[in-house]
């Protein structure tokens, strides 16, 4: 053992830089913060605890889907069917409850079984053929919507059905007139949903070779990373989630709309995005997901707040953040090439 | 050091398309040596180390692993195997830790979680064993390519590799780089570990191989102890002699003395960091300017900022007498600058594309998208130069992908002529084409020096560059040495020991 | 030489249109297909153009007059798609287009043809704005397509609903603006013409110039067409913009036929049908060449697709489906790796080496295991 040993200490500030690595998540964060101060500055009631409740109430759904997609965006795929998946899989619920009488237990789990296959099926169709994942979930996005509207073109209420009164019983934190709140469950699934989807990135094989495979996935194939296997998994895991989406959805509004989730992977995309995920692969966090899914509900909170704007602001706020984190992203990946050559 | 190889290959033949890369090459490693495997483009190096780590079947010939035959259908059962490789690109994901990034695929795990403590504590005892200390929760991306490189070893290492193949593993580090790195692969070899290195700075060779398999057109030449091997015979073992198979093109240098009056282009101190070192260079018209040296020297980088194709960061660069501001390949295709570059598929032609398209390209580039070229000279103009270039097939409406590497040559030269350049850089022109289109291309190039062209022609192969060149730059370690005259006696040899001299200076 | 020449003039011709018809024949014929299904369902009035109220009419004129805009965009995707990009912003542009000119016309003269004129100007001048910004975005700032072009595609409807105030603003059924989309030109209705026009104008733009060959040349290989002194940034920005003053035209076409703009629902989904027909089209995303008939197509294909299920008896929602099994069938075809797969039982066994390889193999396997 020599004694001259070589010493180096990370110097380079890179994307994937210890510190700016977390640059973007760390702008999500501090919006989200300044979002909220603007709101209780200005607007009564604004600082009441079921306002921020609220925001994981009304997009429960939303967050569970952009988590899958987060696993998707990490591998560096995209993937535009969930909001048909979503619907599909809402309706799909009613119908086997309803028109086929099948207990609601099983409808639910035969419908989260179907979405993680379809996912599956996606994925392997990319990793296998070598299809574009926009091509490949351009599949998807049209053929669940047309299975959905030939279940039925029209709302169809579950209403009558117990089981899914579950879903909207509430859980107090306190009393809710005395500054406490309270949440319905889907919020736990969701909580859980995130929860799960944290450990499995960070601390699995699974988790850390997403990461690998975004990162650049012919040295994840060079390095002996099954790489086949983590691919087919991400849309398995975004099929899955979009599919807990709609039987969240079917929760929280008791029915199934047809045309539900109607252009949501873009919200999703948009909140990954927001969150500090790198679109192309292999930098992002789920809980940035978690910050960007609060940035959109929170600038809906605020415009309803306000009453002076309207809702179409939401959108045009939400492109002009996308802009900025893309551009972000971009200058942080040039400062980095720069300092390498 | 056990003289029981651990490697032995045999008769390694491998063809691609009517293309030999490797004829009957023989190759043995032994346990705990450091094997260099040395040769040009196209010698046949990179195929031989592909049919070891599996990317590509042998199609005869045999390999024994520790005495058993073997035969490796992927890299991973290569690795299975005890093969492992390091390559010039660090095939590792920079978006993942140090930690990570040595044990991805085979975390040590708590039930089902990775156990990131035990993984660190295991990352720095494998550094420490080769002698580097890094923070291994920092991601690989925060440290220099070197650095990374190093990391890249050790998990190869790790992964209980009885073989390690370094291929070009130090060609973007610095001079304290590559110490470190030499001296991790001493110390690897004392422990047992047998290494194939491959690199172009012949230094780094002498300094740590103990052996050297010399290759040139996918022959063997032969095995040497690397002490017992002098460089200027391994240059020489390296370059070969051009056998009487071309045609001898006469040189003119004697007859036809360009007039050295305005140089067409004149670089002054000319460089680019970590490229080419800052250098100075003129031609002039109707003069041919070889540029010598092996792989790696410099060669292709040095025309490169003169065609525009890389940005120069250092000196001057003037044509015509006047001093150039913007420069890219649009504005030297406007001043008359024409360039052939090394890699036709990836950098010269557009596959899909037509003949006839890939030749008027750049005249329409020059031009403008709005101001077409007219059919009927388009047409006149491409069936003159399928013509007087003899490209088979003729005809123009063939995707260039079609055609062989010769014709493909001609047909990306013919795109240059059509704009009548004043300079003309050839980087490689007659690599890795037959022995007819390559007489023709030098006939070419020789026939347009005479009409006034300046040429800037690099090659690989000394003869070519003597023949045709009227001066030759020579280059060694991305530097340029020496210009020397072509005076009758210009030899090959001359040029060898111009590179050796300059190698036994530093 | 003259001769040479006369005969490479003559192959070219010959190659070229056997190129070109070897693209085409497959579009061609599925379109022929569901031309002849509809015909054996519905008889020979389905293709058979009737005249009323002075405008050609008829089954598959009208699918071809409510299909203008799609073409309109998906020409444009086209030329982007060649250059290996994508423009996924144009179903917002859509409704920008059509949300600026019903906006415009509503607060004024509706009657007045400089009040339509300037508001078709102006629509158009956006709408081609936009489409530069895009391309900027792409060949200045080196983002992916896809990436720069999603801003847009979030962004721009939220754009259009802050033009139109969140209403649906509707333009008098009298306005000469209507004409765009449901009038006619001796008995051809207008957005056949102008489709018509614009794929014209963009054959002869790409064909006569050498605009297309550079296009192809820098989405086949962008490197080789900078070495070759290519301008390949302000042709990328060409395209992008020609692809978005072709969006903003479908909207004014698609607004003016329903005589209002809606900026949630205008244009929905029509770049992903966009992106469809030039797959169809044998347009390869990949980029290189390009095919602006094929295209044309490919829009025919999915016109007549969706009057096709319904003429057959099925429920209008499985158009989605049908479109769904298209794109996989597509994607599918276009994959190398699929085609091995699928014909790799065709070919039997690759006959094997000498028995001496297949006792290597087993060597390996002990050695792998």
């Amino acid at each position: 053992m020599s004694t001259d040993t070589l010493t180096e200490r990370p110097a380079r500030s890179t994307l994937f830089d210890g510190l700016s690595r977390y640059i973007p998540i760390g702008a999500t964060v501090a919006l989200l913060v300044v979002m909220y101060l603007v709101g209780t500055g200005n607007y009564r009631n604004f600082g009441e605890p079921q306002v921020v409740a609220n925001l994981f109430v009304n997009n429960a759904a939303l967050l569970i889907i952009a988590v899958g997609m987060t696993f998707v965006i990490l591998s560096g795929g995209i993937d535009l069917s969930v909001g048909s998946v979503m619907a599909f899989s809402a309706m799909s619920c009613a119908w086997l409850t309803v028109e086929a009488g099948i207990p609601a237990e099983t409808a639910v789990a035969m419908v989260l079984v179907l979405g993680t296959v379809s996912g599956a099926a996606t994925g392997a169709v990319i990793h296998y053929f070598n299809v574009q994942p926009f091509i490949a979930t351009l599949a998807g996005l049209f053929l669940y919507r047309g299975l959905t509207l030939q279940i039925s073109d029209r709302d169809v209420a579950i209403r009558d059905n117990a089981f899914f009164d579950w879903g909207m019983e509430r859980t107090e934190f306190g009393n809710v007139r005395d500054g406490g709140f309270s949440l319905p469950n889907i919020v736990f699934i969701a909580g859980a949903v995130v929860l799960i989807a944290f450990v499995v990135l960070h601390y699995t094989r699974f988790g850390r070779g997403v990461y690998a495979v975004g990162g650049s996935e012919q040295s994840a194939l060079l390095m002996g990373l099954p790489v086949a296997r983590t691919k087919v998994g991400v849309y398995a895991v975004s099929g899955f989630c979009a599919a807990l989406g709609g039987v969240v959805a079917a929760f929280s509004t008791k029915s199934a709309d047809p045309l539900g989730g109607l252009g949501l992977e873009l919200d999703a995309i948009a909140a990954v995005v927001v969150g500090g995920a790198l679109l192309t692969g292999g930098a992002g966090f789920v809980l940035g997901t978690v910050a960007g899914v609060m940035v959109m509900g929170m600038l809906s909170t605020i415009i309803s707040f306000d009453g002076r704007f309207s809702s179409w602001w939401a959108r045009i706020i939400v492109g002009i953040l996308l802009l900025a984190f893309i551009l972000l992203q971009r200058v942080l990946a040039r400062s980095g090439e720069k300092r390498k050559t | 050091m056990s003289d029981e190889p651990i490697v032995q290959m045999t008769g390694i033949t491998k063809d691609f398309t009517g293309v030999r890369a490797l004829d009957g090459v023989d190759f043995t490693l032994r346990p705990g040596e450091i094997h260099a495997v040395m040769g040009e483009n196209g010698a046949g190096k990179s195929t031989l180390i592909k049919v070891l780590t599996g990317v590509h079947t042998p199609d005869a010939g045999q390999i024994r692993l520790d005495g058993r035959p073997v035969r490796f259908n992927s890299p991973k059962a290569a690795q299975a195997g005890g093969i492992s490789t390091v390559y010039q690109e660090v095939n590792l994901t920079e978006n993942l830790s140090v930690a990570e990034n040595l044990f991805a695929g085979r975390e040590p795990r708590l039930g089902p979680f990775i156990n990131f403590r035990a993984m660190r504590r295991r990352a720095r005892a494998l550094l420490e064993d080769i002698g580097i200390d890094l923070n291994v929760a920092a991601p690989l991306g925060s440290y220099s390519i070197a650095m990374q490189q190093l990391v890249a070893i050790a998990r190869a290492v790790d992964i209980k590799a009885k073989v390690l193949i370094l291929d070009e593993p130090t060609s973007s580090l610095d001079r304290d780089e590559v110490a470190v790195l030499l001296r991790v692969m001493r110390r690897l070899a004392e422990n047992g570990t047998a290494m194939v290195f491959i690199s172009h700075f012949l230094d780094q060779v002498y300094e740590i191989s103990d052996r050297m398999t010399v290759l040139r057109n996918g022959t063997l030449v032969g095995e040497w102890e690397s002490a017992a091997l002098p460089e200027s015979d391994l240059i020489g073992h390296m370059l070969g002699r051009e056998a009487a198979t071309l045609e001898q093109i006469e040189r003119q240098a004697g007859e036809h003395k360009p007039d050295r009056g305005e140089p067409i282009v004149s670089a002054k101190g000319l460089g680019r960091k970590g490229s080419i070192a800052p250098y100075d260079l003129e031609v002039h018209a109707g003069e041919v300017v070889g540029l010598a040296g092996l792989l790696g020297s410099g060669r292709t980088e040095t025309v490169r900022l003169i065609a525009g194709a890389d940005r120069h960061d250092s000196g001057t660069l003037a044509f015509e007498g006047k001093s150039v501001g913007s420069h890219n390949p649009r504005t030297a295709a406007l001043r008359g600058i024409a360039f052939c570059p090394e890699n036709r598929k990836t950098e010269g032609l557009v596959g899909d594309l037509t003949v006839a398209e890939n030749m008027i390209l750049a005249m329409q580039a020059s031009k403008g998208w709005a101001r077409t070229v007219p059919p009927a000279q388009r047409s006149r103009l491409v069936a003159e130069f399928i013509e007087k270039l003899d490209i088979r097939p003729a005809n123009p409406d063939l995707p260039v992908k079609n055609l062989s590497g010769g014709n493909q040559q001609k047909v990306l030269l013919a795109r240059w002529m059509l704009i009548e350049p004043k300079l003309l850089i050839l980087d490689e022109p007659t690599r890795g084409i037959d022995v007819g289109a390559k007489a023709d291309i030098q006939r070419l190039v020789t026939e347009l020096s005479g009409d006034g062209m300046a040429v800037l022609f690099v090659s690989a192969e000394l003869d070519e560059v003597t023949r045709l060149s009227d001066r030759i730059a020579v280059l060694r370690d991305r530097e340029l040495i020496a210009t020397l005259e072509t005076e009758a006696d210009m030899t090959s040899e001359k040029i060898v020991d111009t590179i050796v001299a300059k190698g036994g200076d530093q | 030489m003259s001769a040479l020449l006369d005969r490479s003039k003559s192959a070219a011709r010959a190659a070229w249109a056997h190129q070109y018809f070897r693209r085409l024949i497959w579009p061609l014929g599925v379109l022929l297909v569901l031309i002849v299904v509809n015909i054996a369902v519905t008889g020979f009035d389905f293709i058979i153009p009737s005249v009323h109220d002075g405008r050609l009419g008829g089954a598959f004129v009208n699918i071809l007059r409510r299909s203008a805009p799609l073409l309109l965009i998906a020409l444009g995707m086209t030329l982007v798609i060649a250059t290996k990009g994508i423009d996924l912003s144009v179903g917002a542009v859509y409704a920008i287009g059509a949300a600026i000119a019903c906006q415009w016309i509503i607060g004024r003269d509706q009657m007045s043809l400089g009040v339509v004129f300037v508001a078709v100007a102006i629509a158009i001048a956006v709408a081609a704005a936009i489409g530069a910004w895009n391309g900027l975005m792409v060949a200045n700032f080196g983002i992916q397509p896809i990436v720069a072009t999603l801003i847009l595609m979030i962004a721009g409807r939220g754009i259009a609903q802050l033009i139109t105030g969140g209403q649906i603003p509707s333009v008098s059924d009298e306005t000469p603006f209507v004409e765009l989309g449901r009038g006619a030109v001796l008995t051809i209705p207008v957005p056949i013409i102008i489709a018509g026009v614009v794929l014209a104008a963009l054959a002869l733009l790409t064909r006569t110039t050498a605009l297309g060959m550079l296009l192809e040349s820098v989405g086949g290989n962008p490197e080789a067409s900078r070495l070759a002194g290519i301008r390949s940034k302000s042709i990328t920005v060409l395209v992008y913009l020609v692809c978005g003053l072709c969006a903003g035209l479908a909207g004014l076409i698609g607004a003016a036929n329903l005589g209002s703009a809606d900026a949630n629902n205008g244009g929905l989904w029509i770049e992903l049908d966009a992106i469809l027909a030039v797959v169809i089209g044998g347009t390869a995303l990949l980029g290189g060449r390009f095919f602006l008939l094929g295209t044309t197509i490919g829009v025919a294909i999915i016109g007549t697709l969706e009057v096709t299920i319904i003429n057959i008896g099925l429920s209008s929602q499985w158009q989605f489906t049908a479109k769904a099994i298209v794109v996989l069938v597509v994607a599918l075809l276009q994959s190398p790796e699929f085609r091995a797969w699928v014909a790799k039982p065709l070919r039997g066994k690759r006959p094997g080496g000498a028995p001496s390889a297949k006792a290597e193999s087993t060597g390996e396997e002990a050695l792998v295991k």
